[in-house]
């Protein structure tokens, strides 16, 4: 169990400074003073499904004086539904979109970056890198959701990126919400305190019934075909290991302030094999190895029927910790007392917290949130899961991240083919363990 | 010895009423409890039922309950359980539906429009299997009730407000079905005293004399009522008659029954709930779901028949209500 360091903690700090909410303050530059309430934040929205538009929500129910000035997304249908709920709520006071600021596209999101101060990131993750860069490029506050990447080639980007907003003080929050829901901050708080010891073990799950399919309609190109159906696709998702389970992952990380060395595992397409389940498993187990020897095991399925189980266990020297997104953090010591019970009413509601935390150093002129780098790292620790399961070898974190392979397509258009298309028989490959090349 | 033409007709006709009859409408002596296959599967759930009558709805235990009124009933089936994860995941997944089904589905029940499949754990952490499906709006527990007319052809729906009561109560005039001595709870319900902040698998605890199970407790169950708060008020005198409050809005939705974390106080046969859009505040998508309240795990649903269906009509019109749009 011993690290070769004499603090892994202490070390692991440095290396990815504001992981555990250890926030530096900062005065830095916006032009005009937010704080004063005269000068309106403009923000941009890009991608422009449910939780981009939910998002936009709750950015305005922070009560600042914000303004939405652009809106970007591939499908004009995306911007439409997203708008009017928009409008309705909020009124052309807060709402000022004229037709020549909805940019559809796969181009789009320059623009409407270009008109803001803030920028909401929420299309599907294998946009994330080409979003994240030209937001920093250009200067401007980030909101932006998980997962940050789907392939090691865009989380070395997204890592690039996190180095030059730090350089320019821009802050960065990202939707691994848990670091922003007071279940998880207490309790992880307390373990960090050393409240049930070191931490040598863990498990980790996100097992639940799965997501929605789109049917595929007629006259769709391909890339339309795939785009409309992200999450089926690892281009655009990352599978669902990356896309949902990141936040599991991230948790494990967080809670061993550490990311993974390896990663072995298993996985396939067990229930969900139909030609509409593009190429992702429904299932992954992984263990992952951390550089102390804590080994944490993860599980991620999509089972209808089964038992579901979204939550995250730890076991440490001292005590054993529960965690869930259900608002629960139970620290116990071995012999069954109560460390800590964290109360699960009238928490607050943590996607809200994220935006009124971000606006609230946005208005004060502050710097206070680099959430890229560790959601990078926690992204590509699912990533790494992937490469494991997809393979069927054990592979190190280095060797992962070093990976070549680019999931993107040569081009982004309408009429450009992506990367993975169906067979004769309508079916999409998939990956076979022991024969899948993933780095 | 000649039969007449027509009188085969006629008698074939005839027979023919009568197996249609008994298959869309059980005949009154037939009135008894039975087992609701979900057809092409092993699964199933229990009916009884419970004969028409005249009851005192309402208490003096708080202004929303009173007046105490008198209400008649006509005479329905109730499920002796709440709807557990089993069944209700059916209706959830349509391509689960199918894999556990013996034949194709049907192109009505193929064609349903079905829940979002949740980005949650609805379960959060308690379970499924036997345990009551939790977290479902107003409009998908009803739209669950239309996926089972669809593949039984049986009128199900939710209870109104006066026939959950009337069941519950089972002919008492007390605080709970069994007296007023909340002492005696234990015996009947999964509530705040002995849950532990859990749900609990349906039918552990001993039913109510009607033979309802978790009737208090457990999870509160759903109504097709608007919660209004001072309903009884015009229903003062006389008796009304299968009273309905339809649904206009979205919020508040009446729900009955109390819960696992429930005070005693909260599972008397008279208390009223109500929905909130609370429930949804930490649903991070726009337009939040129509189908799931991600901070109701105490909201669950029962299902009744009517002796007496009403209208093809009447039926669709009930299921076919559209939407609310909730931002």
């Amino acid at each position: 169990m011993k690290n070769p360091s004499n603090n892994p903690r202490r070390d692991f700090l440095k290396t990815s400074a504001l992981v555990t909410g250890g926030l530096m303050i900062q005065p830095f530059h916006i032009p005009g003073a937010y704080a004063s309430g005269s000068d309106v934040i403009k923000l941009a929205v890009i991608g422009c499904g449910g939780r981009g538009t939910g998002a936009v929500f709750q950015a305005f129910d922070t009560g600042h004086n914000i303004k939405l000035v652009a809106m970007a997304d591939a499908f004009r249908d995306r911007i439409d539904k997203s708008y009017e709920p928009i409008f309705n709520k909020y009124g052309k006071d807060k709402v000022d979109v004229p037709e020549e600021r909805k940019f559809v596209g796969f181009e789009g999101y320059k623009e409407a970056i270009k008109l803001a101060d803030v920028v909401i990131l929420a299309a599907p993750p294998g946009f994330r890198p080409d979003h994240f860069e030209e937001s920093v490029k250009q200067g401007k506050q980030i909101f932006m959701e998980k997962p940050v990447a789907v392939d090691a080639v865009g989380i070395r980007r997204v890592l690039a990126a996190a180095e030059e907003a730090k350089k320019k003080k821009l802050n960065v929050v990202v939707g691994l919400q848990r670091h922003y829901q007071s279940n998880y901050r207490e309790t992880i708080k307390r373990i960090h305190d050393g409240a049930v010891g070191d931490i040598i073990g863990g498990q980790v799950y996100w097992n639940d019934g799965g997501v929605w399919v789109n049917a595929r309609q007629p006259g769709q190109t391909e890339m339309e075909y795939q785009m409309r159906n992200w999450y089926y696709f690892n281009w655009l998702c990352g599978d669902h290991i990356v896309e949902q389970h990141v936040h599991n992952l991230d948790v494990a990380n967080w809670v061993k302030n550490s990311y993974p060395v390896k990663a072995y595992g298993t996985g396939g397409r067990q229930v969900r094999t139909g030609k509409d389940h593009g190429e992702i498993f429904d299932h992954h187990s992984v263990t992952f190895t951390y550089a102390d020897g804590t080994v944490i095991f993860s599980e991620c399925r999509h089972f209808p029927g089964a038992t579901n189980r979204v939550d995250e266990r730890f076991q440490g020297t001292k005590g054993n910790v529960y965690l869930g997104g259900g608002n629960q953090g139970i620290l116990k010591a071995w012999d069954g007392k109560d460390i800590y019970n964290h109360n699960r009413e009238n928490n607050p509601n943590p996607y809200q917290v994220e935006h009124d935390e971000l606006f609230d150093a946005i208005v004060k002129g502050e710097y206070r949130f680099a959430d890229a780098e560790n959601a990078a790292k926690s992204t590509m620790t699912a990533i790494l899961g992937r490469y494991a399961t997809y393979s069927g070898k054990e592979i190190s974190w280095e060797e992962a991240l070093n990976s070549n392979i680019d999931l993107m397509p040569e081009r982004l258009a309408w009429d450009a083919l992506p990367k993975v298309l169906p067979k004769e028989d309508g079916y999409y490959p998939y990956a076979i363990p022991g024969m899948t090349k993933v780095i | 010895m000649r039969i007449g033409k027509s009188f085969y007709i006629s008698f074939s006709l005839a027979v023919g009423l009568l197996i249609l009859w008994s298959w869309i409408a059980v005949p009154f002596n037939d009135f008894k409890p039975y087992s609701q296959k979900i057809p092409d599967t092993a699964l199933s759930f229990d009916m009884v039922p419970i004969p028409g009558g005249v009851f005192e709805m309402g208490s003096t235990g708080a202004n929303e309950e009173m007046p105490v009124h008198k209400v008649e009933l006509s005479p329905f089936w109730m499920g002796t359980h709440e709807i557990t994860w089993d069944i209700f995941e059916l209706f959830l997944d349509k391509n689960f539906e199918l894999a556990v089904s013996e034949k194709p589905l049907s192109p009505q029940v193929d064609g349903l429009s079905r829940p979002s499949i949740p980005y949650l754990d609805m379960t959060f952490g308690m379970g499924k299997e036997h345990m009551p499906a939790i977290g479902m709006t107003q409009y998908g527990a009803i739209q669950f009730c239309k996926w089972l007319y669809l593949k039984t052809g049986i009128f199900y729906r939710l209870p109104t407000e006066a026939e959950w009561e009337y069941a519950a109560r089972a002919g008492s005039k007390t605080k709970y079905f069994f007296g007023d001595d909340p002492s005696q709870l234990d015996k009947y319900a999964w509530f705040a005293g002995n849950s532990n902040g859990t749900t609990h698998p349906v039918g552990k605890k001993l039913p109510n004399p009607l033979g309802l199970y978790d009737i208090l407790g457990n999870v509160m169950e759903w109504t097709s009522d608007q919660y209004v708060e001072n309903a009884y008020q015009n229903r003062k005198s006389g008796i009304s008659k299968d009273p309905i409050v339809p649904v206009q809005s979205l919020y508040p939705g009446a729900i009955r029954g109390g819960h696992y974390k429930s005070e005693p106080e909260d599972l008397r046969t008279a208390k009223r709930f109500y929905s909130k859009p609370d429930w949804k505040r930490i649903d991070p998508q726009i337009p939040k779901s129509q189908w799931w309240f991600p901070e109701a795990p105490f909201l669950g649903l029962r299902v009744v028949r009517p002796l007496h269906p009403p209208s093809q009509e009447e039926i669709m019109a009930y299921y076919n209500k559209a939407p609310i749009a909730d931002y």
